[in-house]
């Protein structure tokens, strides 16, 4: 097995080998290979913008499918707040959280309120806090996946509080097991998710053994049997559903939000990839120093923003940025009791279960010396090439390609503008073989007359 | 010690620049995370490669910054073109700048560039030449911990 899972799959029949998701990966893990697109594990952080950018579905998402939960005793589902987002304005959480029960699960959880607790739990620790700023907060598995790769020297500024899909899914398997008599692993907790890389996170959780979520469903799966369900469910006024909405938990699901609703002043939000690794390149030369608290997300617009959301990113930021806004103005606040969570946290319910640690790129040499001898290599290679990013040889750009052969993992004549080159060698040493071989011919009697051969 | 086991570039950073201000900086620390450098060095590396670049985005026109990898030690060294230090002893001090009111608007100029890259090397040296340039030498120790 290979030491990285990865929620991410290219199906070798579909894949045309078009490079755009060669061309599209901010962290070079794609090669084309034999006219197929492959992923370097170690590279990879999940984002899912080789999903997005496929023309062929050829990039598959390794996501549950959806009615996969017949091995537990009881079930239960907790949608990302940004599910919140996918349908019109009218159509609240409660509405959404009672079709997704009809669909046949045993239970559906309001993950809105643990992100609540959550947000609660973050302010008591940036209280406290009096390490190098800011503070990252680690929601987004990319962009934690993204720290340990990329940034090692901010791994200790990630926030080492516990996401509140993992601490609800601790909560709702200790709950259940008790109330019901079951065993907790009878107990399958299923989370409706906006991207694939929550669905590593459960796999291979980035700093402890074992996720407690057992499954993770697309929210584009679960889309078109949810709003068939959710038809004839009763309705209730606008008014007085919004009471049961708490504002924390929807400030979850887009960027800034959480910043927003717990009112903090010093902070920063930021996503989109590109972005984020700018934000990043800042924070390690010491700069943004004067933030408490970043909120970095992978995906344009946060959650809101994910490769397996429906609804197109803008509106359903704007639908969660409305719905904050008359929450706000009705000072509805139908969030967990602070005191509670003050509690909770003195008694470490919200900190990290593990500890998360650096997982650098394997350098180009183990030995250091050979290493520097093979980063001037790769220099060399770089200056001969033609710098053009043509993607022919299959790697991304000529700079990659260079390090991929001194790597191993390529040849110099790959290089498309290395053939003319190529083929003149080819040909020396043709007319050279030709050469001898006429020259051993010409030893051999009667053989270059071409009677002789008739005569055999 | 043989050439073939140093690893050099150069870099050219030009005044003024602040829109590129950093990428030299940036290229530095992949540079040594490619040959798989410690990563508490990196960061200590990245930050002196930064204020040196910095402080010429700010005071000069044009430099040179070299890169020497061995397995031993890193070094920078920085040749600028500007204006030198008067005191550089008073440079050294945090606090200290000379920086025009336009630029500490911009959040530079806080006269914690040179004693932050002091803080972050083993061996630094400072050689100005009042009206000719500044040049920097920047060494830190690999099997160091700072």
């Amino acid at each position: 097995m290979s030491q990285y899972f990865h929620s991410i799959r290219i199906d070798p029949e579909k894949c045309n080998g078009r490079m755009k998701c060669l061309r599209m990966c901010p962290t070079q893990a794609i090669r084309i290979r034999d006219g197929k697109a492959v992923i370097i594990e170690e590279k990879c952080i999940d984002c899912g913008e080789c999903i997005t950018v496929c023309p062929h579905n050829a990039i598959i998402p390794l996501t549950d499918p959806f009615g996969e939960s017949s091995r537990f005793r009881h079930t239960v589902v907790m949608p990302s707040p940004a599910l919140y987002a996918q349908f019109g304005r009218e159509i609240l959480p409660e509405k959404i959280l009672a079709g997704i029960k009809k669909l046949g699960f045993d239970d559906v959880f309001d993950l809105a309120f643990t992100c609540g607790e959550v947000s609660f739990a973050i302010q008591e620790y940036l209280r406290e806090y009096n390490g190098p700023k800011p503070l990252i907060s680690n929601v987004c598995p990319t962009i934690v996946r993204l720290i340990q790769v990329k940034y090692p020297a901010l791994i200790d500024q990630v926030i080492p509080i516990d996401t509140p899909r993992e601490l609800a899914a601790r909560e709702i398997k200790k709950e259940k097991s008790k109330s019901l008599g079951l065993r907790e692993e009878d107990v399958g907790i299923f989370y409706l998710t906006p991207c694939p890389v929550k669905m590593i996170s459960i796999k291979q959780p980035a700093e402890k053994g074992k996720s407690h979520i057992d499954g993770a469903i697309a929210i584009s799966d679960f889309y078109g049997p949810l709003l068939s369900a959710m038809e004839d469910i009763e309705k209730r006024s606008y008014r007085e559903s919004l009471k049961s909405i708490c504002i924390l938990g929807m400030g979850w699901a887009m960027v800034g939000g959480i910043c927003r609703t717990l009112r903090l002043k010093n902070s920063l939000a930021v996503s989109g990839l590109n972005q984020v690794l700018k934000v990043f390149d800042d924070m390690e030369r010491g700069k943004l120093k004067n933030i408490d608290f970043i909120e970095a997300y992978s995906c344009p617009q946060g959650c809101v923003g994910g490769s397996l959301t429906v609804e197109n990113l803008y509106i359903s930021y704007n639908k969660i940025l409305k719905l904050i806004e008359t929450l706000e103005f009705e000072q509805i606040k139908a969030c967990p009791d602070i005191r509670e969570v003050r509690k909770l946290y003195k008694e470490k319910y919200f900190l990290l279960e593990g500890k998360l640690e650096p997982r650098p790129l394997t350098p180009l040499d183990k030995d250091l010396t050979r290493a520097i001898r093979k980063r001037k290599e790769k220099e060399q290679i770089f200056k001969s090439l033609p710098k053009i990013d043509c993607g022919v040889c299959g790697a991304p750009s000529c700079l990659t390609f260079a390090e991929d052969v001194v790597r191993g993992d390529a040849e110099v004549g790959d290089c498309i503008f290395n053939l003319p080159q190529k083929f003149a060698e080819l040909s020396g040493e043709l007319s050279e073989l030709l050469n001898k071989s006429v020259i051993a011919r010409s030893h051999k009697p009667g053989i270059d007359n071409p009677n002789n051969k008739k005569d055999e | 010690m043989s050439d073939e086991n140093i690893f050099s570039q150069r870099f050219e950073i030009r005044g003024g620049d602040f829109s590129n201000a950093g990428k030299t900086s940036t290229s530095i620390k992949e540079i040594l995370q490619e040959v798989g450098i410690d990563s508490s060095i990196i960061i200590r590396a990245s930050i002196a490669s930064y204020e040196a670049e910095m402080n010429v985005v700010m005071y000069a026109q044009k430099a040179i910054l070299t890169l020497n990898i061995t397995p031993e030690k890193l070094h920078l060294r920085l040749e600028d073109d500007g204006p030198g230090i008067e005191n550089v002893e008073l440079a050294m001090k945090e606090g200290f700048s000379t920086a025009t009111e336009k630029m500490r608007e911009m959040g530079f100029g806080a006269g914690m560039g040179l004693p932050n890259i002091k803080k972050n090397a083993d061996e630094f040296q400072v050689i100005s030449q009042p009206g000719k340039g500044l040049s920097l030498d920047i060494t830190i120790y690999l099997n160091s911990t700072g």
